[in-house]
């Protein structure tokens, strides 16, 4: 097995053009685990861990820029206020050891469906910067998930960054798991409520073959809070908007039965989950009018 | 280039390590080629914490990072902890809480706790209980894991 340990980002996008079959490593918190168990022995290692470029963020015009090699526990520590719900799901990511491995854009790279930075970015409407020697392509992240643990990116492209739109309105994540720490979810969801902008945002993983956005319960919701202004009055809101969200979230899910939970349950979670951080996004934007102006 | 050649810093010393098949682990660099056996091989899957280790100064599982990325790089294990024979303030709180049964999750146990009482010297349960989240210890049942480290945040505490 060669290991390639690019010097700069152009390398990086010209080695792996060059050796197309090349698996690129950063954290290592996934693939390591394939490496100890044999169960993966690619040709060739494409080390872009030492890449300074791709540790850093950038925010502007209402966006930010992750370079692919943002921890969890960069987001965390950094960035809280600008992308809340990435920050409470890279809480819930693994321990502290995992965290300050892993990164956003293996976890894309990766693309389990039960990924936990996936729901907040597709609530978020992020995208993908995916880039080769052909060029640039940016991915709408609605876009990128084909299948289980497999992705949009051809053999010769890398992901270079993820562009997520910062908070404009209260955002929550929700997780259920057997602990809380060290789970991969049995299921999660994210909502983003973006207030000026009176758009609804919305993810859920663990339930289908791809993290997915709950299109129909963002609309109802996006809807029912334009016709009753509360957009505007932050109003407590009415038992049956929420319940209608809840129950249209729930029948985006296509989930299976597996190990980590049957999908009658996972179903009836996202029920609970939509409705719960549905509350707890509208309460934080009753008390605090300021998210909306 | 495979099998290759790795130098890096462990403990404060430069080591270097041959025929190194890059996608080795360091845990396995340390353990078994550089013979330093204090960092545990448990679960191989960053589930269990036995392995943590300091990887340029942020508290990883070793068993997570292959060799061929900590070339260069600054290695702290639990023996970097001690000075010599004498044990450090939490390895000895430890024993004085009896923190300690089988063992095997100690040193990662030390290592994890020594990155929180660096960052927080006065944690609380939650932020105890969060940071050690990682570690499993399969014997104690953690509360004496708990107290062994509210009396090392007590010995180390600045001033």
């Amino acid at each position: 097995m060669d290991y390639l340990r690019p010097r700069t980002w152009q390398d990086a996008v010209a080695l792996k053009t060059e050796n197309p079959a090349a698996v690129p490593i950063n954290g290592g918190t996934d693939l390591m685990v394939d490496l100890n168990f044999a169960r993966r022995r690619p040709a060739s290692l494409l080390d872009l861990s030492h890449l300074e470029v791709l540790k850093r963020w950038g925010k502007s015009n209402g966006t930010v820029e992750l370079g692919a090699g943002v921890t969890y526990t960069d987001v965390l520590e950094h960035l809280p206020g600008d992308l809340p719900a990435l920050a409470i799901a890279s809480r819930t990511v693994g321990s502290p050891q995992i965290r300050n491995r892993g990164t956003i854009g293996g976890n894309l790279a990766t693309a389990s469906p039960a990924g936990d930075a996936h729901p907040p970015l597709l609530a978020t409407g992020a995208t993908v910067r995916v880039e080769s020697m052909r060029g640039t392509r940016d991915v709408p992240i609605g876009r990128f998930f084909t299948g289980p643990k497999s992705n949009v990116l051809e053999p010769d492209e890398l992901i270079r960054s993820v562009l997520v739109p910062t908070a404009r309105g209260p955002q929550q994540f929700s997780k259920v798991g057997t602990r809380n720490a060290m789970v991969i979810a049995v299921v999660s969801f994210a909502l983003a409520l973006d207030v000026p902008g009176r758009h609804v945002g919305t993810g859920i993983g663990s339930a289908a073959p791809t993290p997915l956005e709950a299109a129909d319960a963002a609309a109802y919701l996006g809807q029912e809070l334009d016709r009753g202004g509360y957009w505007e009055a932050h109003r407590e809101l009415p038992a049956g908007i929420v319940e209608g969200f809840a129950e249209r979230v729930a029948a985006a899910a296509r989930p299976i039965d597996d190990v980590r939970g049957p999908a009658r349950y996972r179903v009836h979670a996202l029920r609970v989950m939509a409705r719960r951080t549905l509350r707890w996004a509208w309460s934080a934007l009753a008390t605090d009018g300021s998210c909306a102006h | 280039m495979d099998p290759v050649l790795i130098e890096l810093t462990v403990n404060g010393r430069s080591r270097t390590a041959e025929n190194v098949w890059a996608g080795e682990s360091l845990l396995y660099v340390l353990r078994e080629r550089l013979g330093l056996r204090g960092s545990k091989d448990a679960c191989e899957q960053g589930e269990c914490g036995s392995c943590s280790v300091y990887l340029d100064g942020e508290l990883v599982c070793a068993c997570l990072v292959s060799a061929g990325q900590a070339d260069g790089a600054e290695v702290v294990t639990v023996e970097g902890l001690s000075d010599g024979e004498a044990l450090h303030p939490i390895q000895q709180a430890y024993v004085s809480e009896g923190a300690v049964q089988c063992g095997f999750c100690t040193p990662g146990l030390i290592v994890a706790t020594h990155c929180l009482l660096d960052a927080n010297s006065d944690p609380s349960d939650a932020e105890i209980r969060e940071a050690l989240a990682g570690n499993l210890c399969r014997c104690t049942g953690y509360e004496k894991i708990v107290s062994a480290v509210r009396l090392a945040a007590t010995e180390t505490a600045p001033g």
